[in-house]
């Protein structure tokens, strides 16, 4: 097929960007988008042009580095997949294919489509973690039973790669999905609990100051997260905010 | 001139690693405030490692090219981690971990080493259960445990198919406990491009931040290389994009030796190549094969009519189907180790039984394991046992709850239904067991300069066995480095923070700027992806699955060439000093382009078939690997003299003391 992209081009964080529009013609429906602009870029660096930037890793889906807002859609119009599992067959022949990076006063651009999402780096540290040694004096793995679905639910969370794509979709840039995805993680397993009070402060009150906006349940980021993390998350990290915040 | 001395301790197999611990030099805790630590790489061998030193006390600054230490590659593996924990009773134990990875490795990989491996391997669990790794659990809470090839016990530990995501995360979430108390200096987008040696010794490197395009000199007292393998040599692999072996070659040319780089595993279900523009494959785990059944019709008219798509694979009745794994290997079944998965996926199709267009692809079918489940789901809740539409429906369900996200991974890419149709899998290049030469305290030939994770040889010989690079990665990084690299640091407690002023490091920055000045005014007139698919095609062909000396010889010549015109011709569009994705993969395939002829040059070398590198020549009757214990049975490891074909070959005897060396049987 043959389409016409509009894509997002910035030199740097310090120069203005505009979108060019580059056709790219004998696309098969098997690629995947990413692949596409690899041929793309093969193109331009053909024609002496510098090719469009943008952060890709793993290609499966898991490393959470691709981004991309396709169609005024983080990661495009195919549901529970990230762009470098988002197929051409989801487009027809003919289209134009808008492609933005990833928008949010916390995920400065950094060049073309990549942006800088350390801002969720920050946060982890703030608390995104069990106080364990790891020189592996511990006890038995089996010592402490987990109930099932709590350890289920859990790694429901804890599947959250980090990619952005809640803050990007939210209208208020807000990074609540991602937060409460780590802190459920932990409040639902024993491990956790130890910590759990000072965890949720210090994740949120570190959230509040890389400048994510707030959160109006407007639902946007469970719909385009790649890897479908609930919108009870949410509701569950407000609960041990408040619990915490009360017992203080 | 290093030499090789593998420094395994005296003793008892079982007692040497205590023994040892308990006999090597350590840092007290306020010198280790003053000792700095380089860890390259933040997959779960470089993660757990920065963890645990910091943890220790060290300094430790960190580099990974992504801009985030949890996107590294770990992430992406899907099945499981082993560990000798026998939680099933089935029978496992310490030294049967040990005994399955030596032979699995076709006995090739150092016996301290792996006895180690499987020792700590318990300690694994325990530690990630403690940091909150959510690990499968049974109903009574427990943990769960799976069946991986080549073993006949279940000793793997899994969190659906994103094991690998969940043990990074928690290694990740250990680091940054120490990046918030100032214990990690994390410099994310960033890449090694040099390690600098003073007096003999490793004590820094040279790295590019990638969004500047600044060169940096960084010093420590010691270097740990963890920057994964080098399957990214063909191009189309299962690693990242990134992936890369520009660090472990930089050591390797300032005196690391490299160890086995024809070991490559060809990993046997992975989504089949679909056409010219493909960037990487994607693996199915390993998982599956307990399972799914592996098939190919009996029939050749069957498989005409496939690929013209008058025929359904479901419709080809259960006698005119070929179970040839069942059929071969009655004992191990579809969970025979890797290699031989892959060697008889090929076998079937160079036959001409190849199910799709290209002739490569083999099924891998789940409906006896969903008729399976189903029936006894059916039993369990009292319904009609002979409601087949029922039983499928509810088959289903356990199946998508094991391996969910792998069926949905499939059908995103290939548009078909693998709960309705068999999954169409083919081989692909997975894993290096092959990698830097290191010592029982995992330093290279060069002192203080450390390999661990999949960037090191030592622990999987010549085929590594499902669900043990998570295990390896984590146990060099939690439980082996942290103890060894202090046995070398007790000798630094006066030595004071490393100048980067001096000449050594002077002439390394010279260095890395003049090739990247003329990777970028080169302009010649293809694209670095250009060479690294050539490049790739040459290494798949000629050092794939199957190799021949004629095949390596040519190969040799034609990299040598393929390398001379990417320096002729290569274009790198744009300039040093910006994000310049084009520059750094340029510096990934220059290294490439070397790393592959030293490749083809040990598979030439190694004249007996073993585990991953098979050469038609030394084959038995049946088509399996036939070793040659008498003249081959040793690691060989490469020293660079100027040119890959000058590369000087150094042996290390394998010691075989409680084990025996017979042949690799998985009948």
């Amino acid at each position: 097929m043959n389409l016409t992209l509009k894509i997002w081009r910035q030199k740097s964080n310090t120069e203005k960007g505009s979108l060019e529009t580059y056709p790219i013609s004998d696309v098969s429906e098997d690629m995947s988008f990413l692949e596409m602009l690899d041929v793309l870029n093969e193109e331009l660096i053909e024609k002496a042009i510098d090719p469009v930037a943008f952060d890709h890793d793993c290609r499966e889906g898991i490393c959470g580095m691709c981004s991309l807002y396709i169609n005024g859609e983080a990661h495009g119009p195919d549901r529970r997949v990230t762009t470098c599992q988002l197929h051409m067959r989801k487009f027809n022949d003919g289209d134009t294919i808008f492609i933005e990076p990833f928008r949010a006063n916390a995920f400065p651009v950094v060049k073309d489509l990549v942006v800088d999402r350390s801002a969720f780096d920050r946060i982890q540290q703030a608390g995104g973690y069990v106080s364990v040694n790891t020189s592996g004096n511990t006890q038995d793995a089996n010592s402490i039973p987990i109930p099932k679905d709590d350890a289920d639910t859990a790694f429901d969370a804890a599947t959250c790669i980090g990619c952005g794509a809640c803050v990007a979709s939210c209208k208020n840039s807000s990074a609540m999905l991602f937060v409460s995805a780590k802190v459920s993680q932990f409040s639902l397993l024993p491990q956790g609990q130890v910590e759990a009070k000072e965890r949720v402060i210090n994740m949120v009150n570190k959230m509040d100051e890389e400048g994510f906006g707030n959160c109006t349940n407007t639902g946007a980021c469970e719909v385009e997260c790649p890897k479908g993390i609930s919108l009870d998350n949410i509701s569950r990290m407000n609960r041990e905010f408040i619990t915490a915040n009360v017992k203080k | 001139m290093a030499t090789l001395n593998s420094g395994v301790p005296q003793g008892d197999l079982k007692e040497k690693w205590t023994q040892y611990k308990d006999s090597i030099n350590l840092v007290n805790p306020a010198n280790k405030r003053n000792i700095d630590v380089i860890v390259v790489g933040t997959g779960l061998a470089g993660g757990s490692a920065s963890a645990t030193l910091a943890e220790l006390g060290y300094n430790v600054k960190t580099f990974c090219y992504q801009d985030s230490p949890r996107r590294a590659h770990s992430i992406a593996a899907q099945g499981g981690i082993n560990a000798a924990k026998n939680y099933q009773g089935d029978g496992d134990s310490t030294y049967r971990l040990f005994y399955d990875t030596i032979k699995g490795g076709d006995y090739r990989s150092r016996e301290a080493n792996v006895y180690r491996l499987a020792e700590v391997s318990t300690n694994i669990i325990d530690q990630c259960v403690a940091q909150g790794v959510p690990f499968a659990r049974d109903y009574g809470g427990l943990l769960d445990n799976r069946s991986f090839g080549g073993v006949l016990v279940s000793r793997t530990f899994y969190a659906k198919g994103q094991t690998g995501q969940q043990l990074l995360l928690g290694a990740y979430s250990a680091m940054n406990r120490q990046i918030a108390r100032g214990k990690i200096q994390m410099h994310n987008r960033h890449e090694m491009l040099d390690v600098v040696i003073v007096d003999g010794k490793a004590r820094g490197i040279i790295a590019r931040n990638l969004i500047t395009g600044e060169i940096e000199r960084h010093s420590a007292h010691a270097v740990v290389i963890a920057s994964g393998g080098y399957g990214n040599v063909y191009f189309l692999s299962t690693n990242a994009m990134g992936s890369n072996a520009t660090a472990a070659w930089k050591i390797h040319k300032k005196g690391a030796f490299f160890a086995n780089p024809c070991y490559t595993q060809i990993h046997p279900t992975c989504i089949p190549r679909s056409g010219e523009y493909q960037s990487k494959l994607t693996l199915m785990s390993e998982s599956l094969r307990n399972d799914g059944r592996i098939w190919v019709p009996k029939r050749m008219e069957d498989v005409e009519a496939l690929r013209e798509g008058t025929l359904k694979a479901t419709e080809i009745a259960e006698e005119n189907r070929d179970y040839y794994l069942e059929r071969r290997y009655p004992a191990f079944g579809n969970l025979v180790p890797r290699d031989v998965a892959s060697r008889a996926a090929k076998e079937r199709c160079d036959a001409g039984y190849g199910v799709n267009k290209t002739g490569e692809a083999v099924y891998l079918d789940f409906s006896s394991a969903i008729t399976r489940y189903g029936k006894e789901q059916v039993l369990l809740q009292g319904e009609d046992p002979n409601d087949h539409n029922l039983i499928k429906k509810m088959g289903q369900e356990i199946v998508k709850s094991k391996y969910g996200n792998l069926f949905q991974m499939y059908e995103k890419i290939v548009d078909e239904n693998p709960y309705e149709n068999p999954m169409m899998i083919y081989p692909a290049v997975h894993y290096t067991m092959g990698g830097i030469w290191v010592d029982y305290n995992l330093m290279t030939t060069v002192p203080g300069l450390y390999a661990i994770g999949e960037a090191n040889f030592s622990d999987h010989g010549s085929n590594r066995l499902g669900a043990s690079a998570l295990m390896q990665g984590l146990a060099d990084g939690y439980f082996v480095l942290p103890y060894t690299i202090g046995d070398y640091l007790s000798d630094d407690i006066r030595t004071g923070t490393i100048s980067t002023d001096s000449t050594e490091f002077e002439e390394a920055e010279k260095n890395v700027k003049e090739l990247l000045k003329k990777l970028v005014e080169n302009k010649g007139k293809h694209s670095v992806d250009y060479y690294h698919k050539k490049l790739g095609n040459i290494m798949w062909d000629k050092c794939g699955m199957s190799r021949n000396e004629t095949g390596l010889n040519e190969a040799i010549s034609e990299i040598k060439e393929l390398r001379a015109d990417f320096w002729k011709n290569v274009m790198v569009p744009g300039g040093l000093n910006e994000l310049n994705k084009e520059l750094e993969k340029a510096g990934r395939v220059a290294d490439f382009l070397e790393l592959g002829e030293l490749f083809a040059k040990d598979a030439l070398t190694r004249n007996e078939s073993c585990g991953g590198h098979f050469r038609e020549e030394y084959a038995t009757k049946e088509g399996e690997a036939k070793r040659d214990d008498k003249k081959f049975n040793f690691v060989s490891a490469w020293e660079y003299k100027g040119e890959p074909s000058e590369a000087k070959l150094h042996k290390e005897k394998l010691e075989f003391e409680n084990i025996e060396v017979k042949e690799r049987s998985y009948k």
